[in-house]
């Protein structure tokens, strides 16, 4: 390193470079904005990054994929490596896949990382979903924002789904059966859906390049347009945050760009590749040449989608056949429409409106940078909940066949059971979660209020017992004390003063009961004067560790019964 | 700028009670204090941090050569021992190659790199009111410079030239691609009077004789592989022949479909489509492996449970002058999944 003025010649190169882009593009002002942007810290930022990192990981090794394979339906004659297909015919897609497998060298390793990262790609944007979901972090001014990460998550069912028929093997064309299964249950238009998708009869001849079109361009091409979309909104609106002492609603605390970020998230995005090439390394998925080339024929038993299709395949395991009805001559399949259309519809438009919804219940329109506890939020939280319980229900249900044979049980059973589960799960799971909701808020209150347990016990002179509580400290505190206690919209008057009837007040009504629903059980954050107001009657928390008083040791029961025994000392006092 | 309806948010104006000394809510305490790490105070633990990223850079410069050493010295082979083996060394040299950098990078922030934290303000997304004006006014000029707004009729082509010029294209690719669009195809199979039950995949007709009670026959139509989209046919055509003790069936779906208690159905499931391939010798059952519907084969394949509504479509047969099965005709209603005009 040099230690002179005068600079080094890769000082020069790189000041002569600066300079050149500098006076063509003004990257000065740049660099000079977003080097050392600030970004918060934390492990749940991570998971949306897991999802780029993986979809980057796609790219690479679907590119390498589509230098081998051919998305060709026309029939051939295998002979190659792989002894037990020799001879067989297939089609050139799966021919391809074959050779791809076992004579392009690292070809194997390719497809199995691609076909792990997608697994982990769809499983990163879900749960990143639900971090976002459950810390409010889609409030204004992030909407819309969710709503491209919404369409991100459909964009990439799509992607999963039309690449996973590719290899054209025998278990991924029946899923492309049960895919046109689910066409033709369309009312009306359905039959020419699924002519529209296989250009003709199924399976026809067009479906593998169609879906090859789907998969390499216009699928990705819109998931980068739309990452990209994505992460414009977050660098204009700036990262959120955790609430904690010093950040607020008009700040963000954490570290620079560049070099912390540049290293951490560079370094991430090799350790996402890294962790999915060991896998592709040593978890074989989806061989293709044990089911063999697609026949409409044969099927096996025990068979299952990629994981993220599996809540439709659960849906429709779990609808009675008895919903199918014949009006007028014409088909309806209720039995199809209902599990494959209606519920996922819901689950999804319920999703992507929750944002709004909450909003207008809420009567908020402020900007929030500050991330809510999940805890305080309880009927968010619990609605969270009970939409991903509803989720995994579908999702076992479209395991039941593999319940069955691994823990012996009767398979009519267990589809019974999960058809009341999708009832109760659900409804149990908000209850559950929202009284756990409040009761965590009420343990913040309670610490707040009476301070940490220190298991110390102390006899006054009179003989009464206490047990000191230690106060949080000012950091400890405000951490359950910064948010916002939430209550149900007040709306005005049916009638106006003159007794004139409002215009609008039923739909104020409406919204009044709704944010009832959300707002109504509630645990308000202690104010200064509620604590004032605890600390005059327990003035035990100030007793100084050096005291003159006799001490006991705190049996185990003393943490149960300190709360009895301050309203005693209180009392005590009164008198 | 901020306005006031953020002003409550922490650290910031707090509002007080009326006669009341205490504020309504607590205020932010400002940030804790930084904590410094071993390698801030300890040279020696410093110096020992740089040497781990060390180290892990030097193991992802061995696991990229022993990727490359791996590509030459192990090819995948023609057996599965040797597929598994080249596989597993190209896997786990190119992770090796990425894990050491990606610990490298990270160690080497958490460890060496600055830790104190920084805050930056935020802004409003909101633009000013000066902004906003400044926005409707420019607006306003292009609109007036345009004079849209007095040209009516010019306002009108326009819009319908445009709304109507992706038509072509539109017309163009709905035409073409659904085929023929002929959804008529859905309705009929290639079985006819006459043609001869033949085994899957080989094609070699059936005989009634060979036909034992309790077996089970994957069929499809003598003469598949010569029609012109053989698996089109296939995906409609398929067959389950099965024989039963006669005594056993207790209705069929037609008088006379059967022969001799052999009996056969397609394979198209009702539900969604998938081949019904799972046949149980004890209750008569078959079973749908995909979404488990299941169908009472001696009760003419009604549904006893799950997703599917109509019972399989039955193939009426019989056999020829020399023992061959044949079908008396294609299936008398459509095979496989509901769709909207099934019955018209």
């Amino acid at each position: 390193m040099s230690t002179t003025a005068a600079p080094t010649r890769t000082e020069r190169l790189a000041a002569g470079t600066a300079d050149y882009l500098d006076q063509r593009t003004g990257l000065g002002a740049a660099v000079k904005t977003f080097a050392r942007k600030i970004f918060p810290d934390h492990w749940s930022f991570l998971l949306g990054e897991i999802a780029l990192y993986s979809f980057i990981t796609l790219i690479i090794s679907g590119i390498f994929l589509t230098m081998f394979f051919v998305p060709s339906m026309n029939e051939t004659v295998y002979h190659g490596p792989w002894a037990s297909l020799d001879g067989v015919q297939m089609s050139e897609a799966f021919a391809s896949t074959l050779r791809l497998s076992f004579e392009v060298r690292g070809g194997l390793l390719m497809r199995q990382i691609h076909h792990w990262a997608a697994l982990i790609f769809m499983a990163a944007i879900v749960t990143h979903m639900f971090r976002i979901f459950f810390t409010g972090a889609f409030r204004k001014p992030r909407e819309l924002n969710w709503l491209v990460g919404f369409t991100l998550l459909i964009l990439g069912l799509l992607a999963g789904f039309s690449g996973y028929s590719l290899p054209d093997d025998v278990l991924s064309g029946n899923g492309l059966r049960i895919a046109d299964g689910v066409a033709l249950a369309v009312p009306i238009i359905g039959t020419y859906a699924s002519y529209l998708l296989f250009g003709g009869q199924f399976p026809g001849q067009d479906l593998i390049p169609r879906l090859f079109t789907v998969h390499i361009l216009v699928v990705p091409g819109l998931i980068l347009a739309l990452i990209g979309l994505h992460l414009f909104f977050v660098v204009l609106h700036k990262h959120t945050q955790y609430p904690g002492s010093g950040r607020s609603n008009k700040n963000v605390v954490g570290y620079p760009l560049f070099p912390i970020y540049v290293a951490k998230a560079g370094g991430y995005f090799f350790l996402v590749f890294g962790v999915i090439a060991l896998m592709g390394a040593t978890m074989a998925i989806n061989p293709v040449w044990n089911y063999g080339p697609f026949d409409p024929s044969p099927v096996s038993a025990g068979a299952q989608p990629d994981w993220y299709m599996l809540f439709l395949e659960g849906a429709l395991r779990l609808m009675p056949g008895q919903a199918e009805v014949v009006i007028g001559g014409f088909t309806l399949s209720l039995n199809i429409i209902v599990p494959a259309m209606i519920v996922p519809g819901l689950l999804f438009t319920g999703l992507a409106i929750y944002p709004f919804l909450e909003a207008w219940v809420t009567g908020d329109n402020r900007e929030h940078h500050l991330l809510d506890r999940p805890r305080n939020r309880p009927f968010r939280t619990a609605f969270g909940v009970s939409l991903l319980v509803a989720f995994f229900i579908l999702v076992l249900a479209g395991s039941n066949d593999l319940i069955a044979t691994h823990f012996h049980l009767s398979i009519n059973d267990i589809t019974w059971v999960f058809r009341f589960l999708l009832f109760l799960g659900p409804w149990f799971a908000f209850w559950v979660t929202k009284r756990v909701c409040l009761g965590l808020q009420r343990k913040d209150r309670e610490l707040v209020l009476h301070g940490h347990e220190t298991g110390r016990i102390v006899r006054f002179a009179s003989g009464e017992y206490i047990e000191v509580h230690k106060p949080l400290d000012a950091h400890e505190r405000w951490i359950r004390v910064q948010h916002d206690g939430i209550r149900p919209l007040e709306i005005e008057p049916a009638e106006d003063s003159r007794g004139v009837r409002r215009k609008g007040y039923r739909i104020d009504r409406v919204r009044q009961r709704i944010s009832k629903v959300f707002y109504e059980d509630r645990v308000e954050p202690v104010t200064p004067a509620e604590l004032a107001a605890a600390h005059s009657h327990g003035e035990h928390d100030a007793l100084a560790a050096g005291d003159a008083h006799a001490e006991v040791t705190a049996g185990v029961g003393a943490g149960h019964a300190s709360d009895h025994r301050d309203e005693l000392a209180a009392d005590a006092r009164d008198h | 700028m901020s306005t006031h309806d953020n002003g409550h948010e922490a650290g910031h104006d707090v509002v007080v009670h009326d006669g009341d000394a205490l504020p309504a809510r607590f205020e932010n305490p400002g940030f804790e204090k930084h904590h410094p790490r071993m390698g801030d105070l300890d040279e020696g633990a410093n110096k020992k941090s740089e040497r781990i990223v060390v180290g892990l850079f030097a193991i992802s410069i061995l696991g990229t050569l022993f990727f490359l050493i791996a590509y030459f010295a192990w090819p995948p082979g023609t057996n599965a021992a040797s597929m598994r083996r080249s596989n597993v060394a190209l896997g786990l040299g190119l992770a090796f190659a990425l894990l050491g950098i990606g610990v490298a990078a990270i160690h080497w922030a958490k460890a060496l790199m600055n830790d104190h934290e920084k805050a930056e303000e935020r802004h409003e997304q909101r633009s000013d009111d000066e902004t906003r004006a400044g926005a409707i006014e420019v607006l306003k000029d292009g609109a007036a410079d345009s004079a849209i707004g007095r040209r009516g009729v010019l306002k009108g082509a326009m819009i319908t030239a445009l709304a109507v010029f992706p038509l072509p294209i539109v017309l163009a690719l709905v035409g073409n691609i659904g085929e023929d669009w002929n959804i008529g195809q859905l309705k009929h199979t290639m079985w006819k009077k006459g043609t001869r039950l033949a085994t899957d995949p080989l094609g070699r007709p059936v005989r009634a004789a060979d036909v034992t009670i309790g077996s089970v026959w994957h069929i499809i139509p003598e003469g598949l592989e010569k029609q012109e989209h053989p698996l089109d046919e296939k995906a409609k055509a398929v067959v389950l022949l099965l024989r039963l003790d006669p005594r056993d069936i207790k209705r069929e779906q037609g008088e006379g479909w059967s022969y001799d208690g052999i009996m056969a159905f397609s394979k198209i499931c009702t539900h969604v489509g998938c081949p019904v391939a799972l046949y149980e010798q004890q209750t008569h059952h078959l079973l749908c492996p995909c979404h488990q519907s299941t169908f009472d084969i001696t009760d003419g394949a009604k549904v006893v449970f799950g997703p599917a509504k109509r019972p399989l479509p039955q193939l009426p047969i019989t056999v020829d002058d020399e023992g061959y099965l044949v079908a008396q005709s294609d299936f008398h209603e459509p095979v496989g999944p509901s769709f909207w005009e099934r019955l018209k």
